[in-house]
């Protein structure tokens, strides 16, 4: 065990009768998923530093249904839906942040058809957030000299035009940005959207994963980074693939974040 | 009989608009065969979208090349548009170039039409050399074998005749209007059909008549044949993309719809109070709406309009990942699937006398294959990459949507996650009691 998160659940603000800032979503990958969790001890250890007052919902969150919605179980989703928005809106919540896409999406536009009105952020523009009024600050310059190739989530992207947040936060790290051929709104998919991530890929002569990595090794990247759990699995496979596990390495945004400043 | 051209000419013309009127009407019909959708909201946005992707082609020239010829080929289709004006006036009243007495301004306008035609002439030809010599990829996907890519070059060779004819009858003008022909007034400046009149020179001016007038003939009836052709063809698009870009998508391309009547359905069931063993009130025996779709009445009007305004471009095609990569799936081709079997449909209703009579036939597995709608991510490429805001992803879902929850036929690792996420709220089997250990680890 590394050092000591400060991590405090809704009903420990409940029972001391306050409201945090902001709830942080952490999802099912960021729970779960090995790499993933590594995304959020990373987050959570920038949310410290700023002194955020958060809160998670611990033992209490369970699945947006994201995933059950893409893969056509419409009835799943509104069942995970509206049991989270009953709690999410037993606590009054005002405020969530997430770092998975996935999460941000369907919380964003999808819960409010059914009663769940939130102001929803993904952590790239959270993290913009705190650098722009001064809460955070990165000095460090581990990274000055890399390069670093951010691959855009389509459910960050395309799906909601949020292009520039990650981008302004990885120039913080003073790393050189490099884009890739097809980035902002024509990214190409890694392939773990709308439910693929959990079954084996239907027939073809290629993984989309293993071309989309291809897409950003023409950058000849030291770094790929992302900003969504299940590109980071794809992305990390796909470079699995190309047998250049020993020189590139995938990460999330927070991560590099949290690293250059030796958090 | 002084007057027969004029009456021959009205009869064509009301036979030609008459016959695409009653098309229109099908079509209209077809497209109404889908199931309500409420897009009456955004006035302004969709105007705007409307004006900015359809008018202003805004998304035709992400790609330049085709987008450059594609822009040429619109701005003259419109502006020649005017001279089949002064051509159908003419063709009714029995004058020639009535327009003629708009002096300079006339001779500018004929003369801007001929530039714009020989311009449809080049990139008509870079179109079908695109297609049919460097064989770009997107149109020699196999949904293209047959009748789509012949309906494709037919719609250039079209095009490409009709400019030729155009272009001829302007020539023949001219040399008339140089010998002081009856009725052939000095009008119009021809800076491109001028290169033609070598061709007709040593015809006699009964000759040169005769080739002005057939031109003439050729051409008017050749557009109205044009018209007609519309309806059987990919080219709808040149009407439909107007209405198809007003009603696309205004919500982020993220965004889902959230079934209604499924909502009703979760709401019933998390009710305390709602009595599980409750008898259905008397009048409520209306069969439960089907959920999802698996033929084309089970889509939206708006998805049957997309797929009429499909002009099998297949951009959509090349930036979708799951086609990129080999598999079956191609954005197209779900579109093309849903127009053919909605036509097919159509002709069940209109020999049953107004019934639709089931055919044994459906949109799922006879069109599109579950291997087509399994390979999908979602990425929504395909609706960012269509130049008439046609959206094949919301088709794809609505149709999961039928195979999941109708015929839980989802594939077997899919039904291991959601059975995951209904036991312990995530798509692993890990228990939600340690939801908060990655804190510790």
């Amino acid at each position: 065990m590394s050092e000591q998160l400060k991590v405090k659940t809704m009903q420990e603000f409940m029972s001391e009768g306050k409201q945090p800032e902001i709830l942080f979503w952490v999802g099912s990958a960021g729970s779960y998923d090995d790499r993933a969790k590594k995304i959020s001890r990373a987050f959570v250890k920038l949310l410290n530093k700023a002194d955020v007052d958060f809160a998670v919902l611990g033992t209490e969150e369970s699945s947006t249904g994201d995933v059950a919605k893409r893969a056509g179980n419409e009835f799943l989703f509104q069942m995970q839906a509206m049991m989270n928005i009953e709690l999410l809106n037993g606590y009054e919540i005002k405020r969530i942040v997430t770092c998975d896409p996935h999460s941000f999406n369907t919380l964003k536009n999808e819960y409010p058809g059914l009663g769940g009105n939130y102001d929803v952020v993904h952590h790239t523009q959270y993290l913009k957030e705190l650098l722009d009024n001064g809460r955070l600050t990165i000095t460090g310059e581990g990274y000055k000299g890399k390069r670093i190739t951010f691959h855009d989530p389509c459910y960050l992207g395309r799906a909601n035009s949020i292009f520039d947040a990650p981008r302004e936060v990885l120039s913080k790290t003073k790393a050189e940005l490099v884009e890739m051929k097809r980035h902002k709104k024509t990214a190409l998919c890694c392939g773990a959207g709308g439910a693929q991530m959990f079954k084996e890929p239907e027939k073809g002569d290629m993984d989309i994963n293993v071309l989309r990595t291809k897409d950003a090794l023409e950058t000849k990247p030291n770094i790929i980074a992302t900003g969504c759990p299940y590109c980071n699995t794809m992305m990390t496979d796909g470079i699995k693939a190309h047998e250049k596990e020993d020189s590139v390495t995938v990460m999330d945004v927070a991560e590099l974040l949290a690293n250059a400043q030796g958090l | 009989m002084e007057y027969l051209p004029n009456i021959v000419f009205a009869v064509a013309l009301v036979l030609g608009i008459g016959f695409f009127a009653r098309n229109v009407k099908k079509l209209s019909r077809n497209i109404k065969l889908g199931k309500d959708v409420d897009v009456s909201d955004n006035k302004s946005q969709r105007w705007k979208n409307m004006a900015k992707i359809a008018l202003g082609q805004t998304k035709m020239v992400v790609r330049p090349i085709a987008g450059l010829m594609h822009v040429i080929v619109y701005v003259g289709f419109i502006i020649i548009n005017i001279e089949v004006l002064e051509i159908i006036l003419d063709g009714l009243l029995g004058t020639h170039r009535l327009f003629s007495s708009l002096g300079s301004l006339y001779n500018f306008l004929i003369g801007s039409f001929e530039v714009l035609a020989l311009l449809v002439i080049v990139a008509v030809v870079v179109f079908w050399i695109r297609r049919n010599i460097i064989r770009i990829q997107r149109f020699i996907k196999p949904e293209m074998k047959g009748w789509p890519k012949t309906d494709g070059n037919m719609i250039l060779y079209i095009e490409l005749v009709l400019m030729t004819l155009f272009l001829t009858m302007n020539a023949a003008d001219f040399q008339l209007q140089q010998l002081g022909a009856d009725h052939y007034m000095q009008a119009g400046t021809f800076p491109v059909s001028q290169f033609i009149v070598p061709l007709l020179d040593s015809l006699s001016e009964s000759s040169l008549i005769l080739v002005e007038r057939t031109a003439w003939w050729l051409h008017i009836l050749g557009i109205l044949a044009f018209l007609n052709y519309l309806y059987y063809s990919k080219h709808l698009h040149i009407l439909l993309a107007f209405p198809n870009t007003y009603y696309g998508k205004l919500k982020p391309q993220g965004q889902f719809n959230n079934l209604e009547s499924v909502t009703n359905e979760v709401k019933l069931m998390m009710d305390p109070d709602a009595d599980p063993f409750a008898a259905p009130a008397e009048d409520d025996v209306a069969e439960p709406e089907k959920f999802g779709a698996s033929d084309v009445m089970d889509l939206n009007w708006v998805q049957l309009l997309n797929a009429y305004t499909c002009t099998e471009c297949g951009r959509c095609t090349s930036e979708c990942p799951a086609n990129q990569t080999g598999k079956k799936l191609s954005p197209r081709k779900i579109m093309m699937d849903t127009r053919d079997r909605l036509e097919e449909v159509g002709k069940i209703i209109d020999a049953n006398k107004g019934e639709f009579v089931p055919d044994g036939k459906q949109l799922l597995d006879d069109y599109i294959s579950r291997e087509e709608l399994w390979a999908c991510t979602t990425c929504n490429a395909c609706v960012q990459a269509c130049p008439v805001s046609i959206d094949p992803l919301s088709i794809i879902v609505e149709m999961r949507r039928y195979l999941v929850m109708e015929q839980s036929a989802a594939p077997t690792e899919l039904n291991n996650m959601m059975s995951n996420i209904e036991n312990n709220g995530a798509p692993w089997p890990y228990n939600q009691m340690d939801r908060l250990n990655w804190v510790n680890e």
